[in-house]
């Protein structure tokens, strides 16, 4: 039997997104391709008991590990968690446990750490993965590079093998309802010290409550077709319809009529959501790079001509201020009916 | 005070994308390369500190002959001092350009390192965590916000839905996200002073690769989607296609 496969998951609250649960899936698969174990680590707050719903992926080993006491180590009080304690105990937990194919989500916290556990354990690193083969005994990882305009086979060469998953993309799929074993680790047993809390989250502060594009399975994007920072009503009301998350193109970003963390596209962020909903933009390449992945695209454009439409599996040409409202009405009461 | 600003050439990001004849590559002819745009945040944030503090300022870049151009666009912006650390080859293994910056790093002790958040040709927003690990020096990425003060450092990073007040001590590696400082344009005058300035050449200290490229393609070309033509009427239908064609509400 080779080596493990570890997937990484952090909680808050018993709770997990979605994305810590593609990981959870794709962790079992390869380990099923390469006839061995697929375990999980979870650092988190309250989590140990809904931990056990990982069985229901297939993993049947939890190692769990108490946020609170890793935090004891530090000496210092009041403080959410620490990016270079988290990073150390990844690589120290997947030393211990023979692991090779470390697994996380390409979340903000995942992009962060898994670089670091690939230096720590000489491991051979692709960023948001969108695919793993297994050829014979090498390890091939899909990634998109020029922000999506081209998609690339690595070739992992090195033992040991750290991959970031982009949300969204790798499939949930729940195998029974079977309760994982939890094992409580002490994180002083993986040799953690006061010194790997260099970098320390001393508070997070989320500015809106509101769901992050990158994370959400239904996009609503408007662009300058709005016309201003008001009329962003009408995607507000779609989105909420839709239970979507609100995106937005670089021209209304840097006309200020949106927040940055909104922005779609190469210098904003990647989505690729199961349904994304342009209105008012012209599909520019820099946001196509941004969205063009996202598994049915719908545009809504006065121009027919508008670039955007190129790549959209639906779209109506219309103005936005007739078409937006009629579509959030017509959505609502289908979706009470 | 002592800053090392990591820059790197990119397409341009209007670069309309072809596959090389190798299969595995992307075509460059006829490709605008430019200082990659994150990295133009932190280009400014150590010129301001050059104005602010005095600090002294130095660009690196690890690649070909050609990656000297990044530097020079830094030295337009107002960087002092520029070193290309060259490779014989093209490297897209992102540990091994971390190998090279961090050996240089250790020899020239700064006590700022500033990136990008992320380069716009591979993507990968790794160099930040990887320096911190190769040189033990604490890294927050993706930061919006820096307080340096004496020797306390406070970074706000985004992240999902909000952000992170960090706090960690100098030295420190620090990857600028968009909102950190409005880049400014390079003058006349800073233009022709940069004309003057010399790129110190060194050779590259490490050249293994833990990732090789074996395929590289251009994304799955899209079917003619269904573009309805008569604006709001069209709506009803429209959601009977999202309801029943492609199952998506
Ligand atoms: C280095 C660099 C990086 C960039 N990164 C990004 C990025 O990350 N994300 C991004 O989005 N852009 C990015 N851009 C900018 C990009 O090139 C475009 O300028 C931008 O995407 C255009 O935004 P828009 O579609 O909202 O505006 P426009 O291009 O002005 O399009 C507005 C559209 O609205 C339509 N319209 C107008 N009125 C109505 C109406 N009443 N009803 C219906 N439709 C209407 C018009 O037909 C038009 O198609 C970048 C550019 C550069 C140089
Ligand atoms: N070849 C390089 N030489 C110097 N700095 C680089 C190089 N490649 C990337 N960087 C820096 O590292 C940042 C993050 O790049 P990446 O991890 O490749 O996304 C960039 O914004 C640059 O500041």
């Amino acid at each position: 039997m080779s080596k493990k496969v570890l997937a990484f998951i952090d909680a808050k609250d018993g709770k997990f997104k979605n994305p810590a649960l593609e990981v959870l899936t794709e962790a079992n698969k390869l380990a099923s391709l390469l006839n061995t174990e697929s375990i999980a680590l979870v650092i988190g707050n309250n989590s140990e008991e809904s931990s056990k719903s990982f069985g229901n992926y297939g993993i049947k080993n939890v190692h769990y590990i108490d946020l609170t006491k890793l935090n004891s180590i530090s000496g210092k009080s009041n403080f959410s968690y620490s990016h270079s304690a988290f990073s150390k105990v990844i690589s120290e937990f997947a030393k211990a446990n023979d692991c090779n194919i470390i697994l996380l989500s390409a979340n903000s916290l995942g992009k962060d750490l898994a670089p670091r556990v690939a230096v720590n354990l000489s491991a051979s690193y692709c960023p948001d993965c969108t695919a793993i083969k297994i050829d014979g005994d090498k390890l091939v990882a899909t990634r998109p590079l020029f922000a999506g305009k081209s998609i690339a086979d690595l070739l992992l060469k090195n033992e040991t093998k750290v991959i970031t998953l982009r949300p969204n993309v790798f499939k949930v799929e729940k195998l029974s309802d079977e309760e994982a074993t939890v094992i409580s680790v002490d994180p002083v047993s993986l040799g953690i010290t006061e010194s790997d809390f260099s970098v320390i989250v001393n508070d997070v502060v989320i500015s809106s409550g509101k769901l992050d594009v990158a994370e959400a399975d239904r996009i609503v994007s408007g662009g300058r077709g709005l016309r201003s920072q008001e009329n962003f009503n009408l995607i507000e009301e779609l989105a909420e319809v839709l239970g979507a998350a609100t995106g937005a193109s670089r021209a209304v970003v840097d006309a200020g009529w949106r927040p940055h963390s909104e922005q779609v596209g190469q210098t904003g962020k990647t989505v690729s959501p199961s349904l994304y909903i342009a209105c008012g933009i012209s599909g520019a390449i820099q946001h196509l790079a941004g969205m063009s992945s996202s598994k049915c695209i719908v545009a809504i454009n006065k121009d027919k001509d508008a670039p955007i439409f190129q790549i959209a599996d639906y779209g109506i040409v219309g103005d936005v201020f007739d078409v937006l409202p009629a579509l959030t009405k017509e959505i609502k009461s289908v979706v009470s009916s | 005070m002592k800053v090392i600003v990591c820059v790197s050439l990119v397409p341009d990001s209007t670069t309309k994308v072809k596959i090389a004849q190798d299969g595995k590559s992307i075509d460059e002819s006829g490709v605008q390369f430019i200082l990659n745009p994150y990295d133009e945040f932190a280009v400014e944030e150590a010129v301001s500190l050059k104005e602010k503090l005095n600090a002294e300022t130095l660009a690196v870049t690890v690649g070909t002959d050609k990656a000297t151009e990044a530097v020079k666009k830094a030295f337009q912006m107002g960087i002092e001092n520029g070193v290309l650390i060259k490779t014989d080859n093209e490297i897209v293994d992102t540990y091994s350009v971390a190998k090279n910056l961090a050996d240089f790093i250790n020899e020239q002790k700064p006590d700022l390192v500033l990136l990008g958040k992320q380069s716009i040709d591979f993507d990968s927003s790794a160099l930040p965590s990887m320096l911190s690990e190769l040189t033990g020096i604490p890294s927050v990425n993706v930061v919006v916000k820096l307080t340096i003060g004496d020797n306390k450092v406070t970074a706000e990073k985004e992240i999902e839905g909000g952000q992170e007040i960090i706090s960690t001590t100098l030295p420190v590696i620090i990857g600028t996200q968009k909102g950190i400082n409005t880049p400014r344009y390079p003058n006349l005058k800073s233009i022709m002073a940069a004309k003057k300035k010399n790129v110190e050449t060194r050779h590259s200290t490490y050249n293994e690769n833990a990732t090789e490229i074996i395929k590289m393609e251009l994304p799955p070309i899209k079917g003619k989607g269904k573009i309805l033509t008569d604006g709001a009427n069209s709506v009803p239908e429209l959601v009977k296609l999202l309801r029943e064609e492609a199952k998506v509400i």
